[in-house]
């Protein structure tokens, strides 16, 4: 009675193995497919740039990367000015916002009451969720006078005698500039390097802080010694996170610098960056030289991107091997 | 609350008096009396909660980085009061060393890890720093093991080696008195016999208090211990009569397996 029954049992289990093999299949391969879009996504928009750019780059060759002109009239184009705006601000950017995330991320983990440290952790994230055309409105109709009265002009008679960085700040205080922009885009990043920073600070062993503390170091020898080594890559990680998010931000930028096509030495004096030039002109650009050298310029932020995010590995994958991680 | 059991004619490093601890609005710890002897290991057992590692955590003031947590009554150090706000926290924890549960060695060389914390109190030549270095190590037992590899990361020891560097670290800084927070329940037997050998050692040189949940462990190597539950010292006696002649109820059951 029971041999019958006994075979069916395996002839039924037989089924089922070869159904689940068939669904691992199916996940594996889908899931791959999914995997693939974004390969292919990738490589679709850097060959489009490039097909789209060809004709300019046909025609200025890798001079358009440092000629410092961009006239439509005459059909001659370089990316010089807008490469120079978009490091510039990316760069300054990053140098008033690392310092101060690093200051909000170590007061939120490190010495900020308990009470405190919710709402404001709440509020970075709050702040990292305003959408950068309101950030552009606000650096135009509100920081940008606010600056020209109140903070350039006395930056101004401070700095503007002092060799090599005074024509930093020369020319007219009119508001909207490079450094505007730079200003803005920091307070634009910084709720996300300092959420990054705060996240990589809370992974370090409350026992190796405290042994820190138990051979009698402050604060900030424990930070610095301990918190900052352990979390160094977590730390460079958020910091190229916002470079890249500084690098192609365009509303804000686009309200504030000025978009001004050419290199001034003032920091004070408008520029542009190359997200800006392409938010300002391809609803009127004409087809032809134009549009290709618009797109050239799409191009080269996309490697800018690129190389940004290979040296943060290259940083990152050399922190690691030197600490025996 | 009479101290009890005093242990006579000895030095004393550390006087307890009317400790209460509190989590908040828990009470961690409730008036605590005892006496840590110099130059003599004294052992914290008791189950899981009862207050031992919290104790321990008063001495160096450890507790101070939590806020919420705080602690009220005495512990005398050279006649003043550890937990008054007037208190040097960091020159106390300079004095007063620790060493954790699980190893914990600083992210940087196993040379850095010990010289780190000297530099921080002292300033010294190179060949000194090296001596010290030296010094520290060969008191914890490792400088055989590690002293061609001294430029290696210290995460790069096994766990008993690491619990090694961690005490070599604690000592490297000349405390007055050693705090052990359970150092040998992350390792394996061997490792555990020579931290245990160690702490012999050490005792020459170094007040000890350690917390341990192994009896047998507080047993070998202890002078004096105490006996907690509830947040309340039980029982505080030579390590001799506290296994051998408990003198309370609780204490029996707890050593002789009753309870825990």
């Amino acid at each position: 009675m029971s041999e019958p029954s006994a075979t069916a049992g395996i002839d039924l289990h037989a089924k089922q193995v070869r159904k689940f093999r068939l669904q691992d299949r199916f996940f594996h391969h889908s899931t791959q497919i999914f995997a693939f879009v974004v390969l292919a996504a990738l490589v679709g928009i850097l060959v489009s740039l490039s097909i789209e750019a060809w004709p300019s780059l046909k025609e200025f060759g890798p001079s358009f990367l440092w000629t410092n002109v961009w006239s439509v009239p005459d059909d001659k184009f370089g990316a010089l000015a807008a490469i120079y705006g978009t490091v510039t601000t990316s760069v300054l950017a990053l140098l008033i916002a690392v310092p101060v995330s690093f200051g909000i991320a170590l007061f939120l983990t490190e010495t900020c009451p308990l009470w405190l440290r919710r709402p404001l952790g709440t509020a970075i994230e709050l702040l990292a969720g305003i959408p950068s055309i309101v950030y552009g409105i606000w650096g135009l109709f509100v920081f940008a006078p606010l600056f020209a009265d109140h903070i350039q002009p006395p930056m101004q008679a401070l700095l503007g005698d002092v060799p090599i960085i005074g024509s930093w700040f020369s020319g007219p205080p009119i508001g909207v500039g490079i450094l505007t922009a730079s200003i803005v885009l920091a307070l634009m990043v910084i709720p996300f390097i300092a959420s990054v920073m705060r996240d990589v600070f809370e992974t370090v062993p409350h026992v190796l802080k405290e042994s820190a503390y138990g051979i009698g170091c402050t604060n900030w020898e424990v930070v610095r010694n301990v918190v900052l080594p352990y979390t160094r890559v977590g730390v460079i990680g958020g910091i190229m996170l916002g470079l890249g998010r500084a690098l192609g931000e365009t509303m804000a930028v686009t309200f504030v610098i000025g978009n001004a096509n050419r290199i001034n030495g003032s920091l004070f004096a408008p520029g542009t960056s190359i997200a800006s030039t392409l938010a300002n002109e391809f609803g009127e650009a004409t087809p032809g030289l134009h549009i290709a050298s618009l797109f050239a310029l799409g191009l080269v932020l996309f490697v800018i991107t690129f190389i940004v995010l290979a040296i943060s590995r290259w940083l990152i994958s050399r922190s690691m091997g030197s600490e025996g991680l | 609350m009479p101290v009890q059991a005093m242990p006579a004619g000895e030095n004393v490093a550390l006087q307890v008096r009317n400790l209460d601890f509190f989590y908040g609005d828990f009470k961690g710890l409730s008036n605590v009396n005892l006496d840590i002897a110099h130059k003599k290991v004294t052992a914290f057992i008791g189950p899981s909660g009862c207050g031992k590692s919290t104790l321990l955590r008063t001495f160096n003031r450890m507790y101070d980085l939590y806020p919420g947590q705080r602690a009220e009554g005495q512990i005398l150090f050279h006649g003043k009061n550890l937990l008054d706000k007037s208190q040097d926290v960091n020159l106390v924890r300079a004095r007063i060393g620790m060493v954790f549960q699980k190893p914990t060695p600083f992210p940087m060389t196993i040379y850095e890890n010990i010289a780190f914390g000297v530099r921080l109190y002292e300033r010294m030549s190179k060949s000194a720093m090296d001596d010290r270095v030296e010094w520290a190590l060969n008191k914890a037992a490792l400088w055989g093991e590690v002293k061609d590899k001294l430029q290696q990361s210290g995460l790069s020891l096994s766990g008993g080696q690491q619990q090694r560097l961690c005490i070599a670290r604690a000592v490297a800084v000349k405390p007055e008195i050693v705090l052990l927070d359970e150092p040998t329940s992350a390792l394996d037997p061997i490792s555990t016999a020579k931290i245990e050998e160690l702490i012999n050692e050490l005792k020459s040189d170094y007040t000890i208090a350690i917390v341990t949940h192994n009896m047998q462990q507080a047993a070998r190597i202890s002078d004096y211990t105490a006996f907690m539950y509830l947040g309340e010292l039980i029982e505080f006696n030579e390590t001799g009569t506290i296994f051998m002649r408990p003198g309370k109820k609780q204490t029996e059951d707890y050593i002789t397996g009753r309870f825990g």
